[in-house]
This record gives structure tokens, C-alpha cells and sequence, in this order.
């Protein structure tokens, strides 16, 4: 055992320890600087945030050390224990949790609240990993897919049932994980298409570009023909007698469409286009059966599904969607302007980072983080304290050393002997990922508001202690199984 | 799955990291470096900066009496976003005003087109100046209406009710104000008239700030970085006038019921001891809330009270001008003071008074006889080798006179004074023609009549350079700005075009008129008085004119009075002047000329047409 001790912290990836330490203190000094108060200023007060966010990093570092200490194998061999047991808390937590501003997610523990939520992520990743690492394991059957879907989804929906919509969205980028796996490119593809969609058809669905055509539709249109015809070329290049034939229907239809312009008819200007995206599916479909290739049904299926989404996109956003998520993606795509209600804390919050300037004001002059106008400073919006107060100098030391990390974490994923250790390390990676641009990403105005915290900066014990267990757990793996001899 | 697709999609993996940081990094480079109004939008979210008003400079008249002062009002200060339904008839009631008002207010606080720099974060004047009592009650209740405050404010007082005309009066200042001069903000005060206007950048001092910190409920949270930004306000600067209170106050009770003016001015220094314009008003009208209201009425009295005829006004001078003619024909050499010319009496043209024939200068100056300086400036005219024209004649006789300090205004430091009309050869080669005019055209410029037009200060100021022998400075009524200095212009002397070897004999006939002519009503016990009358025809009667200065010696007062439609020059301008000079020199009016007195302060002359 001797020898092994010895040999992790010779084997540990020091370059992440210290990128850890060093996002570790600009957190604090954050936090530290959102709470400090013009009126009295005591550093190590245990009774405010910053005090106890000392004392959680602490506990942070001897929990690191603890993980790094316990044998990989551990890990996968208690995985699905960890997980089930998660899955169990997060069920009591739905009905133990006190409503907080509306979300039941928080457990109190004597003199400590935790959120469950968090510590799904890593048991979630540590029970995918085993899954997927386990023997005959194939993402393309169907019994697998399904079963690796319904570890993913099982937190997720719970999480959702807590109301924590932000923790829960954060499971999707398990994605990620899959498509460095395997999965085929296209189902990230239509995630992406399928937000486009959304997004042209809410800004302008509205837009006339003719008395019975909108914007949203010719646009949505043009990129679901073009999607279709990329994806052809790029996953079927030597199918280029199909591909010449769609682009014939195409041509044919844009001219149809041309000439509707023309007469003083009451149709929509899409309309031929719908037809040509029906025919050209049917096409698809047709060679799927006849050449046993189910990429054309799959880009069939894309290019039809499009289509359906588009019309159902204003069920969902006005039916689906709550009230105050809706009124923040309107505000969000500039369709609405509501500084005092929904657009309040993303417009502070570009008042202050954009008041930063190039240097900022210095540490603790931030007048707009310290006089409270941006709310959930020192948490979901702790980014805020960054710009202002070191401006754009400051922010892109921080988001580099995100990236490094993130690009260094790619690394060590890649070097696993098992996929066990890769696929964990993928999750690590594409978490912090989903987390750093989701919150940045809201903070200055890109992302609808969605409540999650940034990874390691902002202040709560339950994300900070979560997001080291999450990291050391990968370092842990990857400092016991490089090959160091 | 070929192994060289899952290398690929780790590349993909990184390209799609590094390109969502350059995607974050470009918004952030774009809201902290390239957009610049995100400072502006948090200063004015965290900063509120109050506006600490400096006490405005007081007036001091020339024995150190003070003439205006401070007295507190307060000022309602609202901060639109952070109004809350209130009570609007409770606090409506509390200030006297009605419902309707306040609403009206509030639209044109609003109105961005009054109220340029508007903005619903920063504090707007709501209500000025309201009373103390007002003041009192609303402190109460104060917490009720939140967004609402009040700011201590000074508003002028006028102590001794005199001299509406040269102190003026403050106003708020309106949209142009607040355009032309950055200092000034919606709601802020500035001198409107008299010396509150001219030297409204001496005694408005300067505006102090106090930076506050402000958090995003509206609460103040103290000082920014402890006050070191902060800026003190600067009191005004205390200003003494050359003003001699007593005298302004005499002067304005003996024009009481008439229309016209009494200009005394110090000869050694050109300090104005005296500007009065009758009919006045009591300063005091135009302070505070019912400023508005009064001046729209004085505005409207046909008598024009607010017109400050000392200044402003510009009459025939008459006869008082003959004394700066006669220094005229001196200088051309055109008469030694003994040349006698022999005067027609009352038949000719023009028509003069029964008095001994042939007459010399200093006679003619004290029986002012009008056809001594119609020959004299014949001969001037006439002086073809200096004057091949007409033209040249009347211009070289325009630049003695402006080096008389007319034609031109003196540079008085009041507002609004008028230049009057000294015409050259150009005005009359306009109504004339170049050829169509000759001397008997224009004569009557040598009786002070015709075109020729001053102001009473120009007649005062006359007869300050006739004392001091051929120099003035030019009449200023503010004597010293406290720890600030007195415009140039005011201390350097001016000279006419006149030799100070010809003034003796222009003041023996103006002696002479004190004495034995036609202003005998103006004489002091064991003093040597000087003086001129002048008798100006106008529609109605006419004006009744006095210029003298005294001692003869050494004059410690020179003086102008014009008292419109009051007939021959000796019947109420010759009294009143030596009065006036009398109550400066002596401080007090003898018995035994106390009839006087009182038939002046009695005397009533109706203006023509009213």
C-alpha cells in the first residue's frame, strides 16, 4: 500500500490541481468582494458568505485528498450503489425539501442545507461510465441505448419534480459524452436545429414578408432544405444520384415558388417548399427501405420532423412553456423589453460587467455588485463581480483558465486505458462545459436566464463540495491507472 | 465505429470548446470595450449626487448698510421611480396647492422638451421655494410620500424695499439658460435683472455635490470612497455698492407721483450713488412663489414700473447739452470766452429768453440761451479749411461728443442700458441726401433738440467729467466684490477730446446759472453749486431737466434729473437736483428749505397720454 500511496501524488495530473486552486481563490476573492458591505468590513467573519466559503473550501481539500487516496477501483465497482442511492435521496428530497422561492431542492442537515441535484451529477457520470464500460456494451442497440437514455433521464426527471429546471437541463450535456462515444453527430445536429427552429420561428414567425408569408417560415425552410443536402453530402458521399435528384425537386420548387410570387394568389410562399420537403422525405425514405441505409431515413425523418416542429413550436411556447420562462426567452431574443421584471437582473447584470471596461474598477469597487443591483451576486451571477471589478482583462483570465482546464481535462479523458476512465472524464468535461457556458452565457446576455451556478466560483457549499468531488473522483481514476512504469 | 471517427470527434469536441469561449469572450469584448454607455448607466444607478447650493452673495450699499439678503426656503425635490401611491390630497393641501397643479407639474417635469435632462433616477424640482410653515408641516409627514424630499434653499430679501431697478430680482432659469450655460440645471436660480443679472456669476458662488452611494432599493448607503470626490459649494461673493442708501431712498420719495429719473454719480471715482426711477416698486414682489404672478402685473401697469428709465430711457437732453457744446466751439477755437454774439430775443430762430444782448459765453451759459451755440457751431461748421465738407464737420463733432461718453453706452454694469443717438454725417446724408442738408438743417443738435438723444446717466455723467475737468470713469454702481475684483473698464480713466485748460469757463456759467440764472433753486447754504437746466420739447408738456455737480471746487456729487412732461427745467428738475445734493453733501435739508421739500415730495406731474 506504501508503494501505491506514494505513487498517486506522483501521478496525479498536478496541472489540474493547480488550475483547480487557482479558480479555487478568484472564487473566494469573488465571493469575498460581492459580500463585502461599504460599511463594515471584517475579513474572516464566519458569519458571512465569504467566511464560510473558506470553510468549505477546507473541506473541499481534505475531501480531494480523500478521493484520491481511495482506490480507482472502488469507484467502479460502488457505482451503481452511489447512484441508486442518489435516486433515493432525490426522490425523499421532492418531498422533504421546504418550498424554496418556489423550488424543493434543498435538505436540511442540522446546520447545514445540501442540494441533492448537485451530487446527482458525478453519480450519474460514474453510473454511465460503468454501463457503458461494461462487456458486449453497443450504444446502438436498442436495449442499451435505452438503458444508458434511462440513467440519464431517471435524475433528470426527478430534479425536474424538485422544479429545479436549471440542474436538471444540466443532464443533456451527457450528450456530449454520447457523441464522443459513438453517437451519431446528426442527433446533436437536430438539438441544434431544432433551437434554431425554435428561435426563428419565435423572432420571426411575425415578420411579414408578404401578406400571408412570415420570415420565420421561408427561413426555416431554406435551412431544413439545406440541412438535408449537407447531411446527404457528408454521411452518403458516394450517393451523389440521390443527391442530384433532390437538388432537381429542389431547383423545380424554388422556381414554383417564383412564379406563386408573381400571381396574386393568397398562399403562403412556403407553401411549395412544404411540398418539396414532404417529397423529398417520401424520396428518402424510399431509398432507406430499397438500400438498407438508414441514414437516408434518418435525414428523411430530420428534414419531415423540422417541418413539425415548426408548427408546433407556438403550442409549446405559449402551452408548454411556464409564464416566466417564456417572458424571459421573449426578452432574451429582444421581443420584449421589461428592465423592471424579467429583464431586470440580465440588464444589471450588463451594466456591470459592461462598467468594467478593459481594466475594471479594482477589487471591492464595484458599485453595482456591491449596492445589490445585480441580483444573486455571489451566486448565479458571481461572473458579474469579475467583469466589474477587473474588468475585461480580468474575464478572460478567468474563462482562460476555464478552458485550459477543460482542454486539459479532454486530454487525460483521451489517455484512459478504459473506457470506464474516459467516458467518466467525458462527463467531467462536458459538465463543466454545459455549466461555464450556460452561466457566462446568461450572465452577459447570449443564454435566457437559467439558474445554475459557475463551476468552482460561485459561492454554496453543496456546488463547490459536488463540483471537487466530481473532479477529484476523474483525477483519482487517471493518477491510479496512467501508465507510470 | 472506425477508430480514426472517434479521433476526429475528440478534434470536434475540442474545436467546439475553444469556439464557444471565443464566442463568450467576443460578447464580453463587445458590451466592456466596445460599448461605452454601460459606466454612464451604472453611474447613475449607484451615484446620487446631491446638489449642495451655496448661500448666494449679499449687497451692501456704499456704508456698508445691507441691502439684500438670504432668507431659507425649501425647495420639493421628487425621484420619479421611486414614487409609490401616495396620498396625493393630503400632500397637495399640506404645500396649498390643488390637485390639478400637481398633476400638471408632474407632466411637465416629464415633458422632455421643457425639461431636457430628465430622467426618472435623478432628482427633480417639484415645487421651489415653499414657506416654512409649508416646510414645517410637510417634515411631519414626510414619510409618507416616498420619493419625495426637500432641499433647504435660499430665496432672496430685499431689506430696505429700495432700488428694485439696479438690484434686481432672481428667477428660475428656463430652457435657453440651462443651454448656455452647462452650470445650470432645471429648477436652478439666476438673476433676471438689475445686478442680480450682471453679476449673477459672482454672487451665485458655486454649486456643491455630495456623492452618495445608492443600492438598487433606493437606500442611501453613505458617502462615496468616504467623500473624497465630493466638491464643497463656494458661497457667493458679497458685493458693496457705491450706493448711498439714504440718498437712493430721498431721491426715490421726491419722485414719488412722477415719471423720470434722478442719476448721482461720485465724479473722483464714477460710482453711481444714486439711480432712481420713478415710477418703482418694492423688490420684495418679486421673490418667491408669487414672483410669477407680480411681474406679469407690473409688466402690465401702463405706467411701466419695471422700465428702468435711468438707463433705458433716451430723451432729448435740451439745454443740458449746451455746456458739452460750448467745450466744443472752445476747442475749435470757433469762440474765446470773451466772443459775444448778439441774440435776437424771442422773434428769431430759433427763440430765446429775455436777457442782456450782445451776450458772451459764461452769460449765455447761465441765461442758456439758445442763440449763443446756434452762431458758435455755425462757426465750426462754417471753418471750410478744416472741414471741406459738411460730412467732415459733422463727423469730427460725433467724436467729441462720443468722447463725451454718448452715442454709445458707458459700460454700466447693470443690464440693459441704452446707447441713445448721436447722429453723423451718414444718418443725416440718409434722410437728407448727401447733398440735401447744410448747417440750418441740423442746428438743433446745438440746443440739445433734434435728433440728439441720451440716457439720464449720459446727462449725469456729463456733468461728472465737466467737474473733474475733462475726464471720467465710466459710472459703475458695484464699488468692491468681496475677495474678487472690479472689471477693468472701471478703473481706467477716460478722457475727451476736450483740453482741461477750456472746462473753467463752462463752470463759471454753470455757476453762474446756480447763482444768478436759471437754476437759482438749486443752491446750498456756504456751498458752490454748478448746474444746467434744460427744458425739452415733446408731445405734452416739457420734460423738466437738471445737470450740476458741487462743490464747484472739488465735486463730491454730480447729478441728473429728468422729470418727464414736468414743464420749464426750474420747476421740478432744478429743485429736486438740489435736494438731492443737498441731503448728500450736508445729510440733512435746512429748515428754512423744507417748503421745498415737501412741495416736491407732494408735487404730482401727470405723464402725457396716460
Amino acid at each position: 500500500m506504501g508503494f501505491r500511496q506514494t505513487s498517486v501524488w506522483h501521478n496525479v495530473d498536478w496541472i489540474t490541481i493547480v488550475l483547480y486552486l487557482a479558480i479555487l481563490i478568484v472564487g473566494w476573492g469573488c465571493v469575498y468582494s460581492a459580500g463585502y458591505n461599504f460599511d463594515n468590513a471584517s475579513i474572516f467573519d464566519l458569519d458571512q458568505r465569504f467566511g464560510k466559503q473558506l470553510i468549505w473550501i477546507g473541506i473541499c481539500i481534505i475531501t480531494a485528498m480523500a478521493l484520491l487516496l481511495i482506490d480507482s477501483d472502488f469507484y467502479q465497482y460502488f457505482s451503481y450503489f452511489i447512484y441508486a442511492t442518489i435516486i433515493l435521496i432525490l426522490i425523499a428530497t421532492i418531498f422533504l425539501a421546504e418550498d424554496v422561492k418556489g423550488s424543493r431542492s434543498w435538505l436540511t442537515l442540522g446546520p447545514l442545507t445540501v442540494q441533492p441535484a448537485e451530487f446527482a451529477k458525478f453519480a450519474t457520470a460514474l453510473a454511465l461510465a460503468t454501463f457503458m464500460n461494461s462487456y458486449n456494451f453497443k450504444l446502438f442497440s436498442l436495449k442499451n441505448s435505452l438503458a444508458t437514455g434511462a440513467i440519464i433521464l431517471l435524475p433528470m426527471v426527478l430534479i425536474l419534480l424538485q422544479k429545479e429546471t436549471g440542474s436538471a437541463l444540466v443532464f443533456s450535456a451527457f450528450l456530449l459524452v454520447l457523441y464522443r462515444e459513438g453517437m451519431s453527430g446528426m442527433i446533436l445536429y437536430s438539438g441544434l436545429l431544432a433551437v434554431t427552429i425554435f428561435i426563428l420561428s419565435i423572432k420571426f414567425g411575425g415578420i411579414m414578408i408578404s401578406d400571408t408569408t412570415s420570415f420565420g417560415e421561408v427561413s426555416i425552410v431554406v435551412l431544413t432544405l439545406l440541412s438535408g443536402i449537407v447531411m446527404l453530402w457528408m454521411y452518403q458521399p458516394t450517393k451523389g444520384k440521390i443527391r442530384v435528384l433532390l437538388l432537381k425537386i429542389i431547383s423545380f420548387f424554388t422556381v414554383v415558388t417564383f412564379v406563386l410570387a408573381l400571381t396574386p394568389l393568397k398562399i403562403s410562399y412556403a407553401f411549395p417548399g412544404y411540398i418539396c420537403i414532404f417529397i423529398c422525405a417520401i424520396i428518402l425514405l424510399y431509398y432507406a427501405l430499397l438500400d438498407k441505409i438508414h441514414d437516408f431515413a434518418l435525414i428523411g425523418l430530420l428534414m419531415a420532423g423540422s417541418i413539425a416542429f415548426m408548427f408546433s413550436v407556438n403550442y409549446l411556447f405559449y402551452n408548454v412553456l411556464q409564464p416566466h420562462q417564456r417572458i424571459r426567452i421573449e426578452v432574451l431574443l429582444g421581443l420584449k423589453e421589461d428592465l423592471n421584471g424579467a429583464g431586470y437582473n440580465v440588464n444589471q447584470s450588463k451594466i456591470a460587467i459592461g462598467s468594467g471596461g478593459i481594466t475594471g474598477k479594482g477589487f471591492l469597487n464595484g458599485t453595482q455588485t456591491k449596492l445589490k443591483y445585480v441580483p444573486e451576486q455571489d451566486t448565479d451571477f458571481i461572473f458579474c463581480t469579475v467583469g466589474e471589478e477587473k474588468g475585461f482583462i480580468g474575464v478572460s483570465i478567468v474563462l482562460g483558465l476555464y478552458l485550459v482546464l477543460l482542454l486539459r481535462l479532454i486530454a487525460l479523458a483521451e489517455r484512459q486505458r478504459y473506457s470506464f476512465g474516459r467516458i467518466y472524464g467525458y462527463s467531467v468535461v462536458s459538465i463543466l462545459f454545459f455549466h461555464i457556458t450556460v452561466n457566462v452565457g446568461m450572465v452577459i446576455g447570449l443564454l435566457p436566464v437559467i439558474g445554475i451556478p459557475l463551476p468552482l466560483l460561485s459561492y454554496g457549499g453543496s456546488s463547490l463540495w459536488a463540483f471537487t468531488i466530481l473532479l477529484f473522483i476523474f483525477l483519482s481514476i487517471d493518477a491510479q491507472t496512467k501508465p507510470s512504469y | 465505429m472506425r477508430p480514426n471517427e472517434l479521433i476526429n470527434r475528440r478534434t470536434v469536441f475540442q474545436t467546439a470548446v475553444v469556439l464557444v469561449f471565443i464566442i463568450l469572450l467576443a460578447q464580453l469584448f463587445y458590451l466592456q470595450v466596445l460599448r461605452n454607455d454601460y459606466k454612464k448607466y451604472a453611474d447613475s444607478n449607484a451615484f446620487l449626487n446631491r446638489t449642495i447650493y451655496p448661500s448666494r452673495g449679499m449687497i451692501y450699499d456704499r456704508t456698508g448698510k445691507l441691502l439684500v439678503y438670504n432668507r431659507p426656503a425649501y425647495d420639493i425635490i421628487i425621484i420619479m421611480n421611486e414614487i409609490e401611491p401616495f396620498d396625493t390630497l393630503d400632500f397637495c393641501n399640506t404645500i396649498h396647492i390643488t390637485k390639478q397643479q400637481f398633476i400638471n407639474r408632474i407632466i411637465e417635469i416629464k415633458d422632455r422638451r421643457k425639461n431636457p435632462g430628465y430622467s426618472s433616477y435623478t432628482q427633480q424640482i417639484l415645487y421651489t421655494q415653499v414657506s416654512a410653515e409649508e416646510y414645517g408641516i410637510l417634515q411631519e409627514k414626510l414619510y409618507k410620500f416616498p420619493g419625495f424630499y426637500v432641499q433647504s434653499r435660499t430665496i432672496r430679501e430685499y431689506g430696505d424695499s429700495i432700488g428694485a431697478h439696479f438690484l434686481g430680482d432672481i428667477g428660475e432659469v428656463n430652457k435657453r439658460d440651462i443651454e448656455n450655460d452647462n452650470y445650470y440645471v432645471s429648477g436652478d436660480y439666476s438673476g433676471r435683472s438689475g445686478i442680480e443679472k450682471s453679476y449673477e456669476e459672482v454672487l451665485r458662488g458655486e454649486k456643491g455635490v455630495e456623492i452618495m452611494l445608492r443600492d438598487a432599493h433606493g437606500r442611501l448607503k453613505g458617502r462615496y470612497e468616504n467623500g473624497i470626490h465630493d466638491k464643497e459649494a463656494r458661497a457667493g461673493k458679497n458685493l458693496h455698492l457705491s450706493i448711498d442708501s439714504e440718498l437712493q431712498r430721498y431721491g426715490e420719495l421726491l419722485m414719488k407721483n412722477k415719471t423720470g429719473s434722478i442719476v448721482a454719480i461720485d465724479p473722483e471715482t464714477g460710482g453711481i450713488l444714486c439711480l432712481v426711477s420713478s415710477p418703482t416698486y418694492n423688490p420684495n414682489l418679486l421673490i418667491g412663489r408669487l414672483r410669477g404672478k407680480n411681474h406679469v402685473e407690473l409688466s402690465k401697469d401702463p405706467k411701466k414700473p419695471l422700465f428702468n428709465r435711468a438707463l433705458m430711457a433716451q430723451y432729448p437732453p435740451g439745454s443740458t447739452f449746451k455746456p458739452a457744446q460750448s467745450l466744443v466751439f472752445l476747442q475749435e477755437g470757433a469762440i474765446t470766452p470773451s466772443t459775444s454774439f448778439y441774440c435776437w430775443g424771442k422773434g428769431g430762430h430759433p427763440a430765446c429768453h429775455a436777457h442782456a444782448s450782445p451776450i458772451s459765453l459764461i452769460p449765455a451759459l447761465a441765461t442758456s440761451c439758445n442763440v449763443f451755440p446756434y452762431f458758435a457751431l455755425r462757426i465750426v461748421f462754417g471753418n471750410k479749411t478744416k472741414y471741406p465738407t459738411i460730412q467732415d464737420a459733422m463727423d469730427s463733432w460725433r467724436d467729441y461728443m462720443v468722447s463725451m461718453g454718448f452715442g454709445y453706452t458707458l459700460g454700466v454694469d447693470l443690464p440693459g442700458e441704452k446707447r441713445g443717438l448721436i447722429p453723423n454725417s451718414r444718418f443725416y446724408d440718409k434722410i437728407y441726401g448727401t447733398n440735401g442738408w447744410k448747417y440750418n438743417t441740423i442746428y438743433s443738435i446745438s440746443i440739445g433738440q433734434g435728433e440728439v438723444n441720451l440716457t439720464p446717466i449720459q446727462i449725469a455723467n456729463l456733468a461728472a467729467q465737466i467737474s473733474n475737468r475733462g475726464w471720467y470713469y465710466p459710472p459703475h454702481i458695484v464699488k468692491e466684490v468681496e475677495q474678487g475684483q472690479l472689471d477693468s473698464i472701471y478703473t481706467h480713466k477716460r478722457h475727451t477730446l476736450i483740453d482741461s485748460k477750456y472746462y473753467d469757463a463752462i463752470i463759471q456759467g454753470m455757476h453762474g446759472a446756480v447763482n444768478e440764472g436759471t437754476c437759482r433753486g438749486a443752491q446750498i447754504d456756504s456751498i458752490n453749486v454748478c448746474g444746467k437746466t434744460g427744458t425739452a420739447q415733446n408731445r405734452g408738456e416739457d420734460h423738466s431737466i437738471f445737470m450740476g455737480f458741487a462743490p464747484m471746487e472739488k465735486a463730491r456729487i454730480a447729478i441728473s434729473v429728468y422729470v418727464e412732461n414736468g414743464g420749464f427745467g426750474a420747476r421740478w428738475a432744478v429743485p429736486i437736483g438740489g435736494l438731492m445734493m443737498e441731503k448728500y453733501l450736508k445729510g440733512k435739508i435746512p429748515e428754512n428749505r423744507k417748503w421745498v421739500e415737501d412741495k416736491m415730495i407732494n408735487g404730482t406731474v401727470k405723464v402725457y397720454g396716460l
